[in-house]
């Protein structure tokens, strides 16, 4: 039996054929289940990415599971580590290529201070060449402690402008 | 067979054979500890290869002592895979002149380490073709892991967010 597609949904009883929203809590809603991050990891805080990401702790409840392999392709730079001066140009670069919008994790002490680190090498602290959204301390974070970031940021997200078409809109 | 502890009486014909060329070698920390004059380097280490079987260049770094004068000690391990033995060699250099012999030209291994112990610490290890930064970057000024350079001190490649 074939349907007529201009009379599809004839016959419904309309209790719930529309709702009403706003521009911005509707996209923003879309794009806070719907992360995906880009792991910049550069050390020992990758084994907990790892653990956090994986079957346990489960990222993907949150949208943001599917890492992405190209920054632009990607609305969550992770930078998941110390970094160093000589690393800081690559860091810079990658923030750059991800489009709008876009977020930015520091996942544990080094990427948001330089943790114990302050020598010759170490940049103190992510935020002295990128905007950062979140902050995950620990030396590495508990995986709870990096959903707890994650959550914030969809909080963070959700309750954002989401500019589609123009400044204004 | 597998033994735990270095066969130290191994190291006695060349404990003998340096303390008869005049050099201070004593056993220390289960290896052959020689404290050598700079000029005496390259050719202690050419008899460590040709004659006593030390193949593997394990590592050259430096120690910093800022009182003393000469100011660096350049440090060189050696292993021999067939008598399972090591040996140190020891040699001072002034601040003004921070200049040792190369070892590529027995070792090529030597290449890389010998370019970061230049970064750390600058001395300047002569006949090493590519003394360029290995660990640091171009442009970075000074020799960090010496004892006055300042720990805050920082050298950013990107400028910092206002």
């Amino acid at each position: 039996m074939t349907m007529d597609p201009s009379q599809a949904g004839a016959g419904k009883s309309g209790a719930f054929e529309y709702i009403t929203t706003k521009k911005d809590e509707l996209i923003g809603w879309g794009r806070k289940f719907s992360i995906f991050p880009y792991p910049f990891v550069t050390a020992c805080c990758a084994m907990e990415f790892m653990s956090v990401s994986s079957t346990i702790y489960d990222t993907d409840r949150f949208g943001a599971a599917l890492p992405r392999f190209t920054p632009r392709q990607s609305d969550l730079l992770m930078v998941v580590g110390t970094v160093t001066h000589k690393q800081a140009p690559i860091l810079r670069k990658v923030y750059e290529q991800m489009c709008e919008p876009k977020w930015v994790m520091a996942f544990g002490v080094c990427a948001s201070s330089g943790g114990f680190y302050q020598n010759y090498a170490t940049l103190q602290g992510i935020d002295k060449i990128i905007p950062v959204d979140v902050y995950i301390p620990g030396c590495p974070p508990r995986p709870e402690t990096v959903i707890d970031g994650i959550m914030q940021l969809q909080d963070k997200i959700a309750g954002a402008r989401h500019p589609i078409i123009t400044q204004t809109f | 067979m597998p033994t735990t502890t270095m066969p130290l009486e191994r190291l006695e014909p060349l404990r003998e054979r340096l303390t008869a060329a005049g050099y201070d070698a004593q056993p220390a920390h289960g290896l052959l500890a020689v404290t050598l004059p700079r000029a005496a380097l390259l050719e202690t280490a050419a008899l460590l290869k040709t004659e006593f079987g030390f193949d593997l260049f394990l590592d050259v770094t430096a120690i910093d002592w800022p009182e003393r004068d000469p100011r660096f000690d350049v440090v060189h391990h050696f292993y021999s895979t067939r008598d399972h033995v090591r040996v140190r060699l020891k040699t001072a250099v002034t601040l003004a002149d921070p200049t040792v012999a190369s070892l590529v030209s027995l070792y090529g291994s030597a290449g890389f380490m010998e370019r970061e112990c230049h970064d750390m610490y600058g001395i300047v290890f002569e006949g090493n073709p590519d003394l360029r930064p290995i660990l640091l970057y171009e442009g970075f000024e000074g020799h960090p892991l010496r004892k006055d350079y300042v720990k805050e001190h920082e050298q950013p490649l990107v400028r910092y967010r206002t």
